[in-house]
């Protein structure tokens, strides 16, 4: 069926209205990271790259973002890895167990990030596990693991399932066809598992604020420099973070949308 | 190869093994493992502690409620708790309101190939970290901010307004986050009504306004539950919009908790708090359940 949709001008006028609202706090970030001066506030003068050059010599800043990265990439490695073996073994065991199961796996999703915190906090506390980084990528494995299994579960179909098949019929152990045929064929789905996990670890506070004490990230260093007020030195550290993001976003965004463009 | 051989039915694959461990089967378990470990049994320490005591700086197992007599006593603590049901359903509504259009214009207004690049224009500043999303607002909204800057320019006012580190600033902290989540999940349920049904209602008569309440709005009401459920959920429990954008105006839950956190190491006091936050969270998917298909999410 051929709809012609229209746009009128009280329809665009509201989502441009809304959009606007949208970025304008994100274009006042990005704006004002290149303030010459020391406020990020009007007037802007500039572009200048001074703040970002301080950013790259204060030694804590660029510690606690190679924190971030490391926590980042190796909790969405695990994060990734769990989900992919669960979405794996539930998609070949019986309905009514794969339905408990996955309740387990999904449920971290409806408590809110600061109250998982608190638990670990206490639970990590009691057993005498100190505040570390470690702690903070276990957290966020937490957090992040119910997305990537949604996600690499949902790619996981019946025609999977025969390829499994026919792998063993040909001869493949179990562990040959999990390592080189389900693996490789959940190529796109684990990207982005890993993609999206990496990215909400890289951008979380709270577990990290809580679990963590000298090494910090870097989303709680820009928390402990905001006690210092407004400044562009945060607006810049505030870009990068959301740069990356951003990137990793999109590249995973891509991926899918290719993957979708050939399997049609 | 001469051998032809017969496909087989196919029904059940016949067990395979590696060294005689039927690998299928345990390949989930280091998920649900690590699930049991590392979120429900800190949930279960938590809610024992919220029983214990705090005795010269040690935590001692005395299973007793005092914790949460002492919760509900303190009027400053039950306040935050109105205080945070006040500001989470402020920021519900008013995200709803602003979402709901712009979904609808997008899924229906829009031109189809449109739709995808504006949906990922409207959701890309989703992808700025909490802090800095509020950080962000702080720079438009305070004093010399580029708000009370530009219409102080203006000569519409003449000394700034108080916008940053008021309850206002946190819903609109708020409100801009779950605008963009909304959008999402109200446009996702939108797409899928089928065209048809909004045809048949016009060939019967009804009213583009007719059309819109008695069928494009009932059926999109699962993607809008989704969304608020989610807001809801994610809205009272989150400690640095408050933070940030609220200053030291009011006390919400989050805040009560971090306070007892930080100044006191009094976790029994904060387990009372985040199971009572866990309570409200509960009681209100039980009521909206039929509504909420979340593995649809």
């Amino acid at each position: 069926m051929n709809e012609h949709q229209n746009l009128n001008w009280p329809a665009a006028s509201y989502l441009v209205v809304v959009l606007g609202f949208i970025y304008l706090p994100v274009v006042i970030l990005v704006l004002f990271s290149f303030q010459d001066g020391l406020l990020p506030v009007p007037p802007f003068n500039g572009p200048s790259l001074q703040w970002y050059y301080k950013l790259l010599s204060n030694e804590r800043l660029v510690d606690a973002l190679l924190n971030s990265v490391i926590v980042a990439v190796l909790s969405g490695l695990v994060t990734t890895l769990l989900g992919f073996l669960a979405a794996y073994g539930l998609s070949r065991s019986p309905v009514t167990f794969s339905g408990s199961a996955r309740f387990l796996l999904i449920a971290p999703i409806t408590v809110s990030y600061l109250i998982i915190g608190i638990g670990l906090l206490i639970t990590f506390n009691l057993v005498g596990v100190g505040k570390s980084l470690f702690s903070v990528g276990l957290g966020h494995v937490v957090i992040n693991l119910p997305l990537a299994f949604a996600i690499i579960s949902s790619q996981m179909n019946d025609s999977h399932k025969n390829i499994d098949a026919a792998a063993h019929d040909l001869g493949a152990s179990d562990l040959q066809t999990i390592v080189l045929i389900s693996a490789p064929m959940m190529k796109p789905s684990l990207l982005a598992a890993f993609c999206l996990s990496a990215t909400l670890s890289w951008d979380e506070f709270i577990v990290a604020f809580l679990l963590s004490r000298f090494e910090v990230t870097l989303p709680v260093m820009i928390f402990e420099m905001l006690r210092a007020g407004l400044t562009p030195e945060v607006n810049a550290a505030g870009t990068i973070v959301f740069a990356i993001s951003l990137m990793i976003v999109l590249f995973a965004a891509s991926t899918l949308l290719i993957k979708q463009r050939d399997t049609k | 190869m001469t051998n032809i051989s017969v496909p087989r039915e196919r029904t059940e694959r016949p067990p395979s093994s590696l060294g005689g461990l039927p690998v299928t089967k345990w390949v989930a378990y280091p998920a649900f493992i690590f699930s049991i470990l590392f979120f429900v049994a800190p949930f279960l320490i938590m809610f024992a502690v919220s029983f214990w005591q705090r005795i010269s700086g040690r935590l001692e197992a005395t299973w007793t409620i005092q914790n949460y007599e002492k919760f509900f006593s303190k009027s400053y603590l039950v306040e935050a708790l109105f205080n945070s049901l006040e500001v989470t359903i402020i920021t519900t509504i008013i995200s709803v309101l602003i979402a709901y259009p712009l979904a609808y214009i997008v899924a229906f207004k829009v031109p189809t190939k449109w739709q995808r690049i504006i949906l990922l224009l409207t959701i890309l500043p989703f992808w700025t970290a909490y802090v800095v999303r509020s950080y962000s607002w702080l720079l438009v909204l305070s004093d010399n901010g580029i708000v009370n800057s530009t219409m102080l320019s203006l000569g519409i006012i003449n000394e700034p307004l108080k916008l940053a580190y008021t309850r206002g600033a946190t819903i609109l902290g708020f409100v801009h986050f779950f605008t963009m989540l909304l959008v999402l999940t109200i446009y996702a349920n939108l797409i899928q009504i089928p065209k048809n049904l909004l045809h048949a209602a016009s060939d019967l008569g009804a009213s583009a306004t007719q059309t819109f309440l008695r069928v494009t709005l009932p059926l999109s009401l699962p993607g809008v539950a989704v969304g608020a459920f989610l807001t809801f959920v994610i809205t009272i429990g989150d400690y640095i919009t408050p933070q940030i954008l609220g200053g030291n105006t009011e006390l919400l839950v989050p805040q009560a908790i971090m306070l007892q956190i930080s100044r006191t190491a009094d976790f029994p006091m904060a387990a009372v708090m985040s199971i009572v936050l866990m309570a409200v969270v509960t009681g209100l998917y039980l009521i909206f359940q039929r509504y909420l298909k979340l593995d649809r999410i």
